[in-house]
This record gives C-alpha cells, sequence and structure tokens, in this order.
C-alpha cells in the first residue's frame, strides 16, 4: 500500500509539472517569436503526462495500451501533414476526435460505476457525455460542410428551433432522471443518443461563413467537457486542461460573434441568407465598371501604398502563391503592400494568415482590422481578393441590411478599390454589395489566381516601362 | 465523494478558467488557427484517463471504449503537435534582425 501511495504522489508531481508547461506553453503562444517554444513545452509536458500515467498502480494490461498508442500515432501523422487549406477541416475533426475520447471514457466509467454513483458525479457526467457527444456529431457535420461532402449552405425547415430545443431538453431531463435514479442504466443509451441527434441539427442550419464563430464554440464545448471529465476521474490536470481550452475557445467565439455583429445564439439559432434573395433583383439596373489585368497593374504599379485584402474566395482558388509573386513585383518597384485581414475571413479564426504566412508573406504585413482600418484614406489601391461581405460599405450606412452594424474593412475609403471576382453573384451571406456601383470601384472578373498571375505578369513582362 | 473533492475541483477550474482567459487574450490574432490547433493537442490529455482505463481492464466495455478513446485522443496529440508546428514554422518576419 505504501508503495502505491508513493507511486500516486509521483503522478501528482508529474501531472502538476504538466500544468504548469500547458500554461506555458499558452503563454509563449502570444507571440510568432516564441510561438515554437509553446509547442515544444506542450510536447514535453505531454510526455510528462502520459510517462506519469503509465506508472499508475492500477494499470495490469499495458499490451492494449501500447496498440491503441501506436494506431493513434500512424492515424495523427498523416492528420498533421494535411494541406494548409484543409486546416479548418482538419481543426473541426480534431474537435471530433477529442469529444469522442471525452464521450468514450464518460460512458465506460457510467457503467463501471453504476448504481454506485453519486448525485454530483452523476450531474458532471451527464455534462461531460452530453457535451462531448453533441460536440462529436456537430463537430463531424462542421468538418463534412468545410470539406464539401456537405452542402455548406444552411439547411432548414419549419420548427427547426422548436425541435432542437425540445431535444436538447429531453436529453437534460433524462440526465436529470438519472441523477436522482442512477440504477436506471437502461435510460443511459436514450440520453447519448438524443445528444448524438442534437449535435447533427445544431450544426446542419449552420452556413459557411458562420464556420468561423461554429468552430470557436466547438473547441470551447470540446474544452468544457474535458474539464467535467476531469471532475469525473478527479484528476486535476484534465481540469486544468479542458478550463484552459474552454476559455481558449470561448474568447474566440467571443472575438468571432463580435466580428459578425451577431450573438452566440443567433449564429446557431438564425441561418441567415435567405432574406436577401429578392432585393437583389432590384438592383441590376446599377453598373458597375471593370478592368482588365493590364490596367490593373498599371494602376497598382502607380501606387505608393497598396492594400490587398483577401477573404475565402482566395483559399478556394489556392491563389495565396500568386498573391506572393504579386507582393515582390510590387515591393520591387518601391510599392508599400500590406494585407488587411477582417476577424471572420474565411472558415476559421486566423485562417488567413495562415495561408499567406505559407506563401512566404513575412507577418509583419499582416495587418488585423483595427490596426488598418484608419489607413484607407491614405491608401491608393485597396485589392480586394476573393472577400465579399467583410467590405460591404452597407453594414455602416444601411439598417435595413442583415448585416447592418458588422465591423467591416473601410475599403471603400481609398483613391481607387479593385476587387477580383468570378461573376457578380452575391457573397455567401446572399447580401447584395453596394461597393462594386461606387465611382472608385473597379471590378476585375476572373479567377483569383489566373487574375493575379495575369497582373504579375503585366508587371514584370512589361519591365521598367512605367 | 466527499464535498472538498468538488471544492478542490472546482477552485482549480475556477483558476485555470481566469489564467486561460488572461493569457489567451494576449496571442496575437495572427496565431488564432495555431492556438487552435495547439490547445487542441493540450485537449487531447484527456488521454491518461482512458489509459487507466485500459489500462486497469475492469470490464470488457471499459477496455474496449477506452481502447478507442487512446486512439481518438493519441491522433490529436500527434496530429496536433505537428501541425501546429508547420504551421508556426512559416511565420516569419521581414525583419531578420531577430533571426539567428
Amino acid at each position: 500500500m505504501n508503495e502505491f501511495a508513493g507511486n500516486q504522489t509521483i503522478i501528482e508531481v508529474i501531472y502538476l509539472l504538466a500544468s504548469a508547461l500547458f500554461i506555458l506553453s499558452l503563454k509563449w503562444m502570444s507571440s510568432p517569436t516564441t510561438a515554437r517554444h509553446g509547442v515544444w513545452a506542450g510536447e514535453l509536458g505531454m510526455l510528462l503526462a502520459i510517462g506519469g500515467t503509465l506508472l499508475h498502480h492500477g494499470i495490469v494490461d499495458y499490451q492494449w495500451i501500447a496498440v491503441a498508442l501506436v494506431l493513434g500515432t500512424i492515424i495523427g501523422i498523416p492528420l498533421g501533414r494535411v494541406q494548409m487549406t484543409a486546416v479548418p477541416q482538419r481543426t473541426a475533426l480534431s474537435h471530433a476526435f477529442g469529444a469522442l475520447c471525452v464521450t468514450l471514457v464518460g460512458t465506460a466509467e457510467f457503467y463501471l460505476r453504476t448504481p454506485d454513483i453519486s448525485r454530483f458525479m452523476m450531474a458532471v457526467l451527464s455534462m461531460e457525455v452530453i457535451l462531448g457527444s453533441l460536440t462529436f456529431t456537430g463537430s463531424l457535420m462542421a468538418a463534412g460542410k468545410l470539406q464539401e461532402v456537405l452542402p455548406q449552405r444552411p439547411l432548414t425547415y419549419k420548427g427547426q428551433n422548436f425541435v432542437n430545443f425540445l431535444l436538447l431538453g429531453i436529453a437534460v431531463v433524462i440526465a436529470v432522471y438519472l441523477v436522482l435514479h442512477p440504477e436506471e442504466k437502461q435510460l443511459y443509451p436514450f440520453m447519448l443518443l438524443i445528444a448524438l441527434t442534437f449535435g447533427v441539427l445544431l450544426v446542419i442550419p449552420i452556413g459557411g461563413a458562420d464556420m468561423p464563430t461554429v468552430i470557436s464554440l466547438l473547441n470551447a464545448y470540446a474544452g468544457l467537457s474535458a474539464a467535467a471529465m476531469g471532475f469525473v476521474l478527479n484528476n486535476r490536470l484534465l481540469i486544468v486542461a479542458g478550463a484552459l481550452d474552454g476559455s481558449s475557445g470561448l474568447i474566440l467565439s467571443v472575438i468571432m460573434s463580435k466580428a459578425m455583429n451577431r450573438s452566440f445564439t443567433n449564429v446557431l439559432f438564425g441561418a441567415f441568407g435567405q432574406v436577401q434573395a429578392t432585393a437583389a433583383g432590384a438592383q441590376e439596373a446599377k453598373t458597375v465598371k471593370s478592368a482588365t489585368a493590364e490596367e490593373a497593374a498599371a494602376i497598382l504599379s502607380a501606387a505608393n501604398k497598396v492594400v490587398v485584402i483577401p477573404g475565402y474566395g482566395m483559399a478556394v482558388a489556392q491563389a495565396q502563391h500568386k498573391v506572393r509573386e504579386l507582393y515582390d513585383a510590387l515591393t520591387k518597384r518601391g510599392v508599400d503592400v500590406r494585407f488587411a485581414i477582417h476577424p471572420v475571413a474565411g472558415r476559421m479564426p486566423g485562417h488567413m494568415n495562415v495561408l499567406l504566412a505559407e506563401a512566404d508573406i513575412p507577418y509583419d504585413r499582416l495587418m488585423d482590422m483595427d490596426d488598418i482600418n484608419g489607413d484607407f484614406p491614405q491608401t491608393d489601391v485597396a485589392l480586394v481578393i476573393g472577400a465579399n461581405d467583410v467590405t460591404n460599405p452597407a453594414a455602416r450606412t444601411d439598417s435595413s441590411s442583415p448585416i447592418y452594424g458588422m465591423p467591416i474593412l473601410d475599403v471603400d475609403k481609398a483613391h481607387t478599390v479593385m476587387v477580383i471576382k468570378r461573376g457578380m453573384s452575391p457573397g455567401f451571406a446572399g447580401i447584395d454589395n453596394p461597393l462594386y456601383y461606387l465611382d472608385n470601384n473597379l471590378m476585375l472578373f476572373g479567377d483569383a489566381k489566373a487574375f493575379v498571375g495575369s497582373i504579375v505578369r503585366e508587371l514584370t513582362g512589361a519591365g521598367g516601362h512605367v | 465523494m466527499s464535498g472538498s473533492i468538488l471544492i478542490n475541483g472546482l477552485f482549480i477550474f475556477m483558476l485555470a478558467g481566469f489564467i486561460g482567459f488572461e493569457v489567451i487574450r494576449r496571442v496575437s490574432p495572427l496565431l488564432h488557427t495555431p492556438l487552435m490547433s495547439l490547445t487542441n493537442a493540450l485537449d487531447a490529455i484527456a488521454v491518461v484517463g482512458a489509459i487507466v482505463l485500459v489500462g486497469e481492464h475492469k470490464s470488457t466495455l471499459s477496455a474496449v471504449l477506452g481502447t478507442i478513446a487512446v486512439v481518438a485522443a493519441t491522433s490529436n496529440i500527434v496530429g496536433g503537435f505537428i501541425i501546429t508546428d508547420r504551421m508556426l514554422k512559416m511565420f516569419k518576419s521581414s525583419r531578420p534582425a531577430a533571426k539567428s
């Protein structure tokens, strides 16, 4: 018994160390110069924690642990090597895996302990399992939408919110009943199934443009369910890691929904996009000006300050490397080129930054919305590549617009705005963009990658004729 | 389970929540994507609970569920750290002064 107790103390001390390393790991993420230390601290903490756990006195069977660890590593390596454009769906998938782990452990603990389970423990266990399973299926749906296996547009039907609330309500009622009567274990699978279904239905009505908020929210749920698991297992390290992950997801969700001027409930329960379909027809009479790659190149090379506004369209067209060539060509001519990144540009928080960093664009050229918005009036050219709603001035001026009040990049204040776009179709939110009809706006119709490529050819091929 | 264990856990949860909030608030929006993949990998520390479940082998059900859970969490740990490091390696400054 003494030896066991000794082991347990060693494990607790190792967990304490791992907790400190996890906190340091996140602290070092605050700046790109120290961020990689953060990864190393996290890895060290993880290795220590897993090593320490293997000392646990109750462990009699190491064979399956080894098999599972090896199998997980084999699956994990390709998941770590996906293309940068696939990072949003990979992230959603890993939320699903994390939640799956928590749900399975919770389920196993329930069947091991019932009916000998305290009310408090059963309450936390229910929370762990409900949050875990809805995050599991919700994240799978989000990953499917991002991978375009499932339709990206919102799928809605009448009474959707009622059905969703009803399901969640039933799951909670079963949970409460189980807290009072933990011996009624035949009810447990129903709670699990309902929570799994709820996760599917929760994400189905959410459109592609809302993915940054949803991914962040699922991140927070995954963290909270892991923290709940920490309570069930009385494991402090798990409580710490879950709380860190939960607060990270929560902060990102708040940033994302603020950047869209919407509340959580609005994102989750109000699929938007259908409203404006009719209004767009009335706008057809307005005229737009368009320009060729040659004209665009001439305007860009005559500019002093250029700001590029990338959006999801750049990711879809895989145009980031061509954008890098444009950046090089313009910088060589002495043009100051910066990038304006809207918090919700793309499909997850920070999506555009990663793609541009992948294309070797220095990170000090990537500006947040708040840092660059004041500079647009002094900007010669704002070049919008595959972004739409985040540049829509109706958000500032038109109180009837569904995106009214959403903070946007004030590109319309630049001397000249150029928008690379395939055609005049509205963005994901289905909202017409009055920017395109402004006098200082030029439309560059074409595929983002091809069009940027032809601008680069004009700039480099034409040599020094400007 | 006694109440003191609950209170103990809640204290830790509250303190870690505050630390998480203050630390993560300072993360540059530049790094929000790697932040999410890193917290994801750290969250997979749930693997320790699953490992004990498999190792103790108290019932077939718990061992099977635990094994799947270890696989899922380990893939998050390995994949999460690899991709976070890959992403962070790409972030370069235009001022080479910081480089050695």
